[in-house]
C-alpha cells in the first residue's frame, strides 16, 4: 500500500517545523507590507491576506480526517501544530483590524456590535480560544479522550463561522467566499455519518 | 500650497497660460523629486498623514491603485489590462435638455475649454483616500457652451460600452454602460471638474482616460471614468451602484463622517501610500469642502439623501 510508506515517511518528520513555517509566514506578510511590498493600502491588505491565509489552514486542518478516511493517508500528528498556526494567524488578522485599522477599544466593540459580518468573525475566533486552551498532552488526559473530543467539535462552528465571515464582507455573492464556503460544506459533509467510509485500517489478506 | 484650490473661483479666475505652463513644468521636473521619489517611510509617525494630507499622492500609488469595474474586479487589474484599450478617436455626446446638442471631439473639448490644474482630495466609498493633481476643465463650461433648457434639473454621464477591450463589462453582475448623476447644481459647481490629465501627464487609461469626471466632495465611485455621454434630463437619471445596492450606494454620496456604509464606518480614511502603521485620518464632511459645498444641501436629511 502507497498509504503506509506515505505514513511511514511521514512517521519520521517531527511536527516541530509546522510551528516555524507557519509563524514565517506570518512574519513574511507582515514584513511585505512593512515594507512597502503590499502596494498603497498596506492595512487592508495585510488585513485580508492573513484573513484568507488562516481561512485555509483552518481548511488544512479540517481536511486531516477525511483525507485520513479516504486514502489512509495520516496528517494526524501535525493536526495540532497546524490547527494552533491557523489560531495565530486568526490572531494576527484580528491584531492587525484592531492596532492598525480600527484603532482603539470603543471603536473596536462599537464594530463588532453593529457590523454583523465583525460578530461572525469574532464569534468563530472567540470559540477557537478554548480549543487552543486544551491543545496540550495534560489537557487531553485531564478532559478525557470523550470530553476532549467533544469540546473540539467546535472546530465545526468556527470554520463555518470563518466561512460565513468572508461571504459577509464582501458585496453581493461573490465566487471566492462562495468557493471557500463549498470547500467547508464539503469537509463537513464528509463526517457525517452516511457519508462514504471506507475501513480506516487496510485489511490484511 | 501653490496647488491649493480657492474657493472664490470663478470661470473668469482662468490661471494665465504662463503660470499654468510654469505649474506644469514645476509637476513634470521639480514635482518629481517631491512626489514622486516616494516620502521618507517613517513608521508610527502620526503626525505625518496631517502633513501628507494636501500632499499628492505618489503617482505609482494612484495609478496602480483603482476600482475602474470595466476592466474587473481588484485594485491592480485596471493598471495590468487597461492598456488594451483605444483612446483615439474619442468623442463625447452632449445630448437630452440642451440647445447644442452634439458630438464632440476630445480634441476640441481640450482645446476650446479652459484648461485648469486643481489638487484635490480623492476620497473613495471604501475608505481609502488620496491627494491628485488634476488638469481639466470646469463642467460648467462644458454644460454653458451645449446651453443647458431650463427645464433640466440633472445631468447623466456614461462610460464607454466596448466589451472587446474592458472584459469586466463581460459580467452579467452590473448592467452596463456604468452610469452616474449629478443634480444640475452639482453639476455646475466650480469644484465640479472634466479631468484629462493628471501629474502633468495625460490621464492613464486605468484613471479613466481620456476623459473623466471628478467631484472632489462625494466618493469616487460618483466620479465616472471614460465618459462617452453627458446628458441634460428633468428626472434624477438611475445609477450603476445605486442600481446595484440602494441601501449601500446613495445618489448623491457625498462624503460624510458621520452617516456609515452598512459594512464599515466612514468617520476615518487611509491614505494611500501612508505606510502599515501611520493610522487612519478622520474623514471630513463634504472630503474637506464644506465650505464651498453645503449650500446646495442645505435644509436636506442627509442620512435619508446619503
Amino acid at each position: 500500500m502507497h498509504a503506509h510508506a506515505i505514513n511511514a515517511f511521514l512517521r519520521r518528520l517531527p511536527p516541530w517545523p509546522v510551528y516555524i513555517l507557519g509563524v514565517l509566514a506570518i512574519a513574511a506578510k507582515i514584513w511585505l507590507a512593512a515594507s512597502g511590498h503590499m502596494g498603497p493600502d498596506p492595512v487592508r491588505t495585510l488585513e485580508q491576506e492573513l484573513g484568507r491565509l488562516g481561512l485555509q489552514e483552518l481548511l488544512a486542518v479540517m481536511a486531516i480526517t477525511p483525507l485520513r478516511r479516504l486514502s489512509g493517508i495520516s496528517l494526524l500528528r501535525f493536526r495540532r501544530a497546524l490547527a494552533l498556526v491557523a489560531v495565530f494567524t486568526i490572531a494576527a488578522h484580528l491584531a492587525v483590524w484592531l492596532l492598525l485599522d480600527v484603532q482603539g477599544i470603543s471603536a473596536f466593540w462599537r464594530e463588532i456590535i453593529k457590523r454583523p459580518y465583525i460578530t461572525v468573525g469574532m464569534a468563530a475566533f472567540i470559540l477557537m480560544i478554548p480549543l487552543a486552551a486544551t491543545s496540550t498532552n495534560a489537557a487531553i488526559r485531564r478532559m478525557g479522550a470523550r470530553g476532549w473530543r467533544r469540546l473540539h467539535m467546535l472546530s465545526y462552528p468556527v470554520i463555518l463561522l470563518a466561512g460565513v465571515h468572508f461571504i459577509m464582507l464582501r458585496k453581493g455573492w461573490q465566487a471566492e467566499p462562495l468557493f471557500y464556503m463549498a470547500a467547508i460544506m464539503m469537509l463537513l459533509a464528509l463526517r457525517l455519518p452516511w457519508s462514504v467510509r471506507p475501513p480506516l485500517r487496510p485489511r490484511r489478506g | 500650497m501653490r496647488w491649493r484650490f480657492h474657493t472664490d473661483l470663478t470661470p473668469d479666475d482662468i490661471t494665465p497660460r504662463e503660470v499654468f505652463v510654469n505649474r506644469r513644468r514645476f509637476i513634470a521636473a521639480g514635482g518629481a523629486l517631491l512626489t514622486f521619489a516616494g516620502m521618507p517611510r517613517k513608521p508610527f509617525a502620526a503626525s505625518r498623514s496631517d502633513v501628507l494630507k494636501d500632499t499628492p499622492t505618489r503617482y505609482e500609488d494612484a495609478t496602480s491603485y483603482t476600482n475602474f469595474i470595466e476592466f474587473g474586479n481588484g485594485k491592480s487589474v485596471a493598471s495590468r489590462r487597461a492598456g488594451a484599450l483605444t483612446i483615439k478617436p474619442w468623442h463625447v455626446r452632449i445630448d437630452g435638455l440642451v440647445d447644442n446638442p452634439g458630438e464632440f471631439s476630445l480634441a476640441e473639448l481640450v482645446r476650446e475649454m479652459p484648461q485648469e490644474e486643481r489638487l484635490y482630495r480623492f476620497r473613495c466609498v471604501e475608505g481609502w483616500a488620496m491627494v491628485v493633481p488634476w488638469r481639466g476643465f470646469m463642467l460648467a463650461d462644458l454644460l454653458k457652451k451645449a446651453g443647458v433648457k431650463p427645464e433640466a434639473k440633472y445631468a447623466a454621464f456614461e462610460t464607454l460600452l466596448r466589451p472587446s477591450e474592458m472584459p469586466g463589462q463581460k459580467s452579467p453582475l452590473y448592467k452596463w454602460p456604468y452610469r452616474e448623476g449629478l443634480r444640475l447644481d452639482e453639476a455646475m459647481h466650480p469644484l465640479t471638474l472634466m479631468a484629462t490629465g493628471m501629474y502633468g501627464r495625460p490621464l492613464p487609461k486605468q484613471n479613466g482616460a481620456p476623459i473623466r469626471l471628478v467631484v472632489p466632495w462625494k466618493y469616487g465611485f460618483k466620479s465616472i471614468k471614460s465618459v462617452v455621454r453627458i446628458t441634460l434630463t428633468d428626472k434624477q437619471p438611475p445609477t450603476t451602484w445605486n442600481m446595484l445596492a440602494p441601501d449601500e450606494y446613495g445618489f448623491y454620496a457625498n462624503v460624510n463622517p458621520h452617516v456609515d456604509h452598512p459594512r464599515w464606518s466612514q468617520a476615518t480614511e487611509r491614505l494611500l501610500g501612508s505606510g502599515l502603521f501611520a493610522g487612519n485620518t478622520p474623514t471630513r464632511m463634504f472630503n474637506g469642502y464644506e465650505k464651498e459645498v453645503a449650500r446646495l444641501y442645505e435644509g436636506m436629511d442627509l442620512r435619508k439623501y446619503f
